[in-house]
């Protein structure tokens, strides 16, 4: 079988501080395929970020830290490599796109110049005249003249810095993109725009894609598998197929789905999921949805719910294991 | 018919910038109904939000008329606005900056009953305050937190509780469930249809999100540089969008449905919002429309097309009354 491009086994990372102990991935495995787009959904709190900072190696020092579990990026064990070899990994095996461009670009620096930087670190063997030629056909291909390079960020709108932030993480053509919310801070026009040249772009290069998003429209869209997050646990796991057309899913994902206005239906009311997401310093016992799930029994209380696996779907919910032992 | 609770009269707001007029708010009328809802829809820079602050006169109007109950407001002083704001309410994005956080949420809330002298013993604020909470669903216990102690969709409900505890009979929501996740958002556009049907309350909806005001809305003005370009009731809206910019938003909304690979694509415009300062006559959507000609540099009126559905484009199609 083929070699998976991200290979996260059991993941746990947490955030100290004099205070408190926060749990912000508590047992996440999943694996990503070359060429695949995964998304990895779920609500402010879940630890979507934490897992991606995780595999970037860039959890804030002293105080995030892995403290059980194995990443493998393209074959290779990261948790254990050094920061040196980090810093080689990333931006040529691995980037980031995070939310906001606004604050992902430095301001006093012009745009081609930070997009001629990750060229420079990675792809020592280009003379001047070569770098200044690659910074010219990246910025094309995100759809910005070559000639607007000597801008700064200030002078682009907030779409065109977007474009600009992926041009520097696709530059060193990575195996693996992590895009956090990556339109989340765009117009919706805007962001059909910058999806559909994403979607572009990751065909051209054969990236694989980890993306990030809250928007379960948007994952429709563009992804081939799906990661439902909650509380730091992957809940859910499955194709796009598994998760959108069936009706055996994760009271969690059934709750997300009855969240979102429906713009096919007249329904006038929406039926959303009491309650909030647990406190990541105090998580419940059991099952960390139970408190929320309309299903809830004694069992959930107590157990942490068993993944219940079918074909590629992958649920985990007591609630399952019990259908499945009753057939 | 009976008079609109509110109405504004070719409403204009332009902002002097360095580069010239910039044109914010540009000619808009409308008028809500008692107890109905209008959703303004609009991208970032469109003017929306201008619009909404405009009509309670946060911000003075450049030209036009801003009617409440008939009335014209637009000339008010300040004594005699003082009057009716406290029926006119507004609901800001973001919990996070609207909450002052020396305060408690006690206080938070009581404060425009003071300002408004609504009840005069202490014990009678406290009691409207603790029936506010309930109302909008905030546990007793957070009376005496500071916004910094609650997540955003609790400090959301605060901000309601706030803007209601005067008894208004309209709301401006600028965005009010933006700042929030999915399922939070949910719960507060509820929250919000259930206040408007106990307390007949009128909203204008100001939002980016087509999604969303289409479960609040009776009536949804879309609005394209400083422009209202289509005006419907929201069933008609969604069944119906003539105007190109309407189509285009309503295509661009990631629909969470799994469509099969050949039809993800959507029909996406191209091209940016434009310069809102000193705009030439016309269609200010022509640089990105896919139907644009000649005809567009014309000037444009909203016309009627079918019953209260409006839409100023020189080329849509459609059954002219």
């Amino acid at each position: 079988m083929e070699r998976p491009v991200l290979k996260i086994e059991n993941l746990y990372t947490v955030y100290r501080t004099d205070e408190s102990l926060v749990q912000a991935v508590n047992g996440a495995s999943l694996e990503l395929y070359a060429g695949e787009t995964l998304g990895l959904v779920g609500e402010t709190g879940a630890g979507k970020t934490t897992l991606a900072l995780s595999i970037m190696g860039l959890l804030p020092e002293r105080i995030g830290e892995v403290v059980a579990g194995a990443i493998e990026l393209d074959g290779v064990e990261i948790l254990s490599a050094t920061e040196a070899d980090m810093q080689l990994l990333r931006g040529s095996t691995v980037s980031m796109i995070f939310q906001d461009p606004m604050t992902a670009l430095n301001p006093t620096i012009p745009v081609g110049e930070q997009i001629g930087e990750v060229l420079r670190l990675h792809q020592e063997h280009l003379t001047r005249e070569g770098l200044s030629q690659e910074v010219d056909r990246i910025l094309e291909l995100v759809g910005i003249p070559a000639g607007r390079k000597g801008d700064y960020p200030h002078q682009f709108s907030g779409g065109m810095k977007q474009r600009i932030v992926i041009a520097i993480a696709l530059a060193c053509q990575p195996k693996l993109l992590l895009a956090d919310e990556p339109t989340t801070a765009l117009d919706v026009t805007i962001q059909a725009q910058v999806l559909d040249m994403m979607q572009d772009l990751k065909e051209k290069l054969n990236t694989s894609m980890l993306l990030i998003t809250h928007d379960l429209g948007i994952v429709a869209q563009t992804c081939d598998r799906v990661a439902i997050m909650y509380a730091g646990e992957i809940i859910e796991l499955g194709t796009a197929e598994d998760i959108f057309n069936n009706t055996r899913r994760h009271p969690y994902t059934d709750g997300l789905f009855g969240s979102i206005p429906d713009l096919t239906k007249p329904a006038r009311r929406l039926s959303p999921i009491d309650g909030l997401m647990p406190d990541p310093t105090d998580l419940p016992q059991g099952c960390k949805f139970h408190d929320r799930c309309p299903y809830c029994e004694e069992i959930c209380k107590t157990q942490a719910p068993p993944a219940v696996r079918e074909g590629t779907h992958l649920v985990c919910c007591h609630r399952m294991a019990g259908e499945e032992e009753a057939l | 018919m009976s008079v609109p609770l509110i109405e504004t009269r070719n409403l204009k707001k332009y902002f002097r910038t360095p580069k010239g007029m910039l044109h914010a708010v540009d000619g808009v009328s409308l008028a809500i109904p008692q107890g109905k809802t209008l959703g303004v829809v609009g991208e970032s820079g469109c003017g929306k939000s201008t619009l909404g602050r405009t009509i309670l006169r946060l911000i003075e109007p450049t030209q036009g008329q801003i009617l409440y109950q008939g009335e014209d407001i637009t000339g008010f002083t300040g004594r005699q606005m003082a009057g009716i704001r406290r029926e006119m309410q507004i609901i800001f994005q973001d919990p996070f900056s609207s909450l002052n956080p020396r305060m408690t949420i006690r206080e938070i809330i009581a404060e425009p009953i003071r300002v408004c002298q609504l009840y005069e013993k202490k014990k009678e604020i406290e009691q409207k305050v603790s029936r506010l909470m309930e109302t909008v669903g905030l546990a007793n216990r957070f009376e005496n937190a500071y916004p910094h102690e609650l997540d955003g969709g609790r400090r959301q409900r605060v901000v309601i509780p706030r803007a209601l505890a005067v008894e208004p009979r309209f709301i401006v929501c600028d965005e009010p469930v933006s700042a929030l996740d999915v399922s939070i958002q949910a719960q507060i556009l509820n929250l919000l249809m259930d206040l408007q049907e106990e307390m007949g309350l009128t909203y204008l909806f100001i939002t980016h999100d087509l999604s969303v005001v289409k479960h609040i809305s009776s009536e949804i003005a879309v609005m394209y540089l400083g422009q209202c370009v289509e005006k419907a009731p929201v069933e008609e809206l969604f069944a119906n969008p003539l105007h190109p910019y309407t189509k285009a938003l309503l295509s661009a909304i990631p629909v969470p449905q799994l469509l099969p690979r050949d039809q993800r694509r959507k029909n996406i415009i191209r091209g940016e919002i434009t310069n809102p300062i000193e705009p030439p006559p016309g269609c200010r959507f022509a640089s990105r429309c896919p139907l644009a000609k000649e005809g567009c540099a014309g000037e444009l009126t909203l016309r009627e097309m079918s019953a209260g559905h409006f839409v100023s484009c020189a080329f849509a199609e459609g059954g002219v009354l």
